[in-house]
């Protein structure tokens, strides 16, 4: 069935276009009315493919929408193709929604910016390069918005450029990407040379006949290394171990963006990748193995990092980091539902929690340090309410987070239809993932009980400012506070109540990434029951750290271990390693380079020689040029005259004589070349080079017969009867 | 009367007026010498013209008289200038370029 599918991403490609050639004139209001205008046309398309188009079509193909033929090289043939199914479709819905939301939000947020249409020309650009990963039908097409997305998140990050550290942020988050989307790039080489094919339906349908991609190769099979392969790339945008360390920095950016493509989109598009090519994933258990590991390594490792960040957008960031590290344990552990259930829930829960974020340090005076805020629970009411939703709602106690991160859990306690002989690996990671939760719950909880509860701790200066934030910021933070509390009932475990088809999620999804992960109602009450325990410990031992401002045990415990706090702060230097790893030796290999390369090869060899010879020839010439004497030049230029004369009224010699022996017989041809001779030549030609010629006044061709055997040299004089010249050739010839 | 002799007091007044350019060293003489190939070339172009019974020959003739004068006057406005400057008009003494 098809849809105009294409409308979807264009409406935003085109309001970022318009803001780019006319927003400098506009006003703020006609500008915003442009961004957030596009991105809502953008979302009532969606919304109509998604309820009304897509009910009708076929539920595994989905709707699809192909603009022409794109890449055409042989047998590869790649359409510009579009297509929306249950799972891009809901993408879609989240991307456009919540990206309206911040639209809105920016529009008070960036009130005092003086770079006001570029930020919403990058939002609506980001905008529609995200819907284009997400409504790729094929790799290629997803690579298009996956380095899209890319480019506005550099563009947002150092969105203000004049600071040095805000432009590097923006330079590491595009480099180290870069390593991931080579890996992307090697997993598609992988997928075709192997499947033959770059769409997604395809490449489903061949891995899930197994056959070629089952084949072994490099010690493993086919569908193992496209799977690690294109995991390399979603490591690197959705910043899982080990191309984390350019999410926290990308806080550098704006809070909006920050919020719409650090946390609710961009971040997650590594996770619907994995999703969207979920049955190569299945052919490959080892592959699911390590997209778990290290989902569950990067989960509770940022959430450690995080105990001890003392800026509110920081101890965001790596709560992010650690969300996704959640996102990508259910993926491997074949839970692909549960983990784009989260996908979904974090998107809001987690967008609400950085535009608090953005509304706090609005108020705090653009300051983000939590060590001096404190007792903003009063003074920000509205804030402090949605934040307190999102908060519950990340710890999983009541709300989305809640259902979410339990379907993850429980799914990698039963992984083993889709992880098989791994299954050890997502028992290991659901028990990780238990301890991280307990992490989410203890530093969110800190983040809270620091920002919002006890007494200020802000200077007399900062405290006088401090204010609510306007409606256009407090009304987005509220609806996104409601789709955190309650955008969890999408997904309800239905099959725990006899009621399958309460799961709407499932409904939606399972058509695409087929059936649900089968968890039996033991674990799934535990893993509820657990959960919510270990998130309520942390939330307690939060309190008792830091309920109402730091209390005795946290400087007790910072004083007891202030290497472990000091090391935890500094994100365990994995910074700096990299740095003494592979930046400095790199730079040190460029140094090299630059000296061999630049100073040696090419400034003295390649540069100072043609100098020299240039130079030399100069001098030369100079002093036959004279000192500027024009009758000098005038008798070179009329020996030149005649010169030219001369030869332009030569005839057109040939350079060599064509002869053909045939017993005693030669054929001559004097041609210059193929090309007829002028009218005006005459030939003559004289065999045996004897003074005499046997032929004369006859044309380029001439045949003669010898009376006996023997060398002979054959003469051809050619005469120009116009220019009465003439000139001629000889040539030796044998005959026997 | 034959073309040729035409050619040949064309030729003449040609070669007379490119040893002129290339002996004399007096600018304005010079110029003179190059009016007289100019000329020497448009006798070739008329008697050519009138062989053939042709009158792009006379057009090109034409042509060739308006832009000597063009040629003339640009040519005297720099002698003109090249003698306030330097106060004479012999090119042997208008050799500036370094060596």
């Amino acid at each position: 069935m098809t849809f105009n599918l294409r409308l979807i991403p264009l409406l935003p490609f085109l309001g970022a276009a318009i803001l780019m050639l006319f927003g400098r004139k506009w006003s703020r209001d006609t500008v915003v009315a442009v961004a957030a205008g596009a991105i809502a046309g953008s979302c009532l398309v969606a919304l109509d493919a998604f309820f009304t188009a897509l009910p009708l079509a076929a539920p595994t193909g989905g709707l699809r929408d192909s603009v022409g033929t794109w890449i055409a090289a042989g047998p590869l043939k790649i359409d510009l193709a579009f297509r929306l199914d249950g799972l891009s479709g809901l993408l879609c819905l989240i991307i456009t929604f919540i990206g309206f939301l911040i639209h809105i939000y920016s529009s008070g947020y960036m009130e005092h910016d003086p770079d006001y249409p570029r930020f919403f020309a990058y939002l609506n650009l980001f905008c529609g390069s995200m819907l284009v990963l997400v409504l790729g039908d094929s790799l290629p097409v997803m690579f298009i918005g996956w380095e899209g997305v890319g480019l506005c998140s550099y563009l947002l990050i150092g969105f203000w450029y004049k600071e040095t550290a805000n432009a590097n942020a923006g330079k590491k988050a595009f480099i180290v990407n870069r390593i991931g989307d080579f890996g992307f790039l090697i997993g598609m080489f992988l997928l075709y040379q192997y499947a033959g094919t770059l769409n997604f339906q395809e490449i489903n349908a061949t891995a899930t006949a197994g056959g070629v991609l089952t084949q072994p190769l490099w010690g493993a099979t086919v569908a193992f290394w496209a799977a690690l392969f294109l995991f390399v790339g979603a490591t690197g945008k959705s910043a899982q171990i080990p191309l984390y360390v350019w999410l926290p920095d990308a806080m550098a950016g704006p809070t909006p963006v920050s919020a719409l493509i650090h946390a609710a989109t961009m971040v997650t598009a590594g996770v619907y990748m994995v999703a969207r090519t979920h049955a190569v994933y299945l052919l490959a258990p080892g592959a699911l193995a390590i997209v778990t590991a290290v989902g569950a390594a990067t989960a509770l490792f940022a959430a450690v990092i995080g105990f001890a960040q003392n800026d509110f957008k920081k101890v965001l960031a790596y709560s992010t980091v650690s969300q996704l590290g959640f996102m990508f344990v259910g993926v491997g552990t074949g839970n692909f539902e549960g983990g784009i259930f989260h996908l979904f829930t974090h998107a809001f829960f987690k967008a609400g929690l950085f535009l608090c974020a953005g509304s706090v340090m609005h108020a705090m005076s653009g300051s983000g340090d939590i060590t001096i805020m404190g007792g903003l629970r009063k003074k920000l009411p509205w804030t402090h309410g949605v934040f307190v939703v999102c908060w519950l709602a990340i710890c999983g106690v009541v709300f989305s987070g809640f259902l979410s991160k339990d379907s993850i859990i429980a799914g990698a306690m039963s992984a083993e239809g889709a992880m098989q002989d791994f299954a050890w690996v997502g028992r290991a990671a659901g028990i990780v993932l238990s301890v991280a939760a307990l992490g989410t719950a203890f530093y969110m909880s800190r983040l809270y009980f620091l920002v919002f509860s006890g007494e200020s701790r802000a200077s007399d200066e900062i405290k006088h400012h401090i204010h609510e934030s306007p409606g256009s910021m407090v009304g987005p933070l509220v609806v996104l506070a409601i789709g955190a509390g309650l955008g969890g009932l999408i997904g309800l475990p239905g099959g725990l109540f006899e009621h399958a088809d309460w799961n709407l999620l499932d409904r939606e999804l399972s058509p695409v990434l087929g059936a649900e992960v089968e968890v039996s109602h033991m674990t799934e009450i535990a893993v509820m029951v657990g959960a919510t325990l270990l998130a309520l410990l942390g939330i307690g031992l939060a309190w008792l750290f830091y309920g109402g401002g730091y209390r005795e045990p946290s400087r007790k415990f910072a004083a007891a271990v202030p290497k472990l706090v000091k090391l935890a702060q500094d994100k365990f230097r994995i910074d700096e390693l990299y740095q003494f790893l592979i930046v400095r030796p790199i730079k040190r290999i460029a140094q090299a380079i630059y000296f061999v390369v630049d100073r040696i090869l090419i400034d003295k060899i390649l540069v100072g020689v043609p100098v020299a010879a240039v130079d030399f020839f100069g001098r030369l010439s100079r002093s036959v040029q004279g000192n500027g004497d024009g009758q000098r030049y005038m008798a070179v230029f009329a020996l030149g005259a005649a010169g030219v004369l001369y030869f332009a009224t030569r005839p057109m010699a040939p350079d060599a004589l064509k002869v053909t022996v045939s017993g005693l017989g030669v054929d001559v041809d004097a041609r210059r070349g193929n090309k007829a001779a002028p009218e005006a030549l005459e030939y003559s030609y004289d065999f045996d080079d004897g003074g005499k010629p046997e032929v004369s006044g006859a044309g380029p061709t001439a045949h003669h017969t010898y009376a006996q055997a023997g060398s002979y040299t054959i003469r051809v004089d050619v005469k120009d009867t116009h220019w009465n010249t003439s000139t001629s050739v000889k040539q030796k010839v044998t005959v026997r | 009367m034959p073309t040729i002799y035409y050619l040949i007091l064309s030729f003449a007044l040609f070669l007379i007026g490119t040893t002129g350019v290339l002996l004399r060293r007096n600018a304005l003489i010079v110029l003179m010498a190059i009016e007289l190939q100019l000329n020497g070339g448009n006798l070739a172009l008329i008697a050519f013209s009138r062989q053939l019974g042709d009158l792009k020959g006379h057009v090109f003739a034409f042509l060739i008289i308006a832009l000597a004068a063009a040629e003339a006057a640009v040519g005297l406005a720099i002698l003109v200038g090249l003698f306030r400057g330097r106060q004479t008009v012999n090119l042997d003494e208008i050799t500036l370029m370094k060596r």
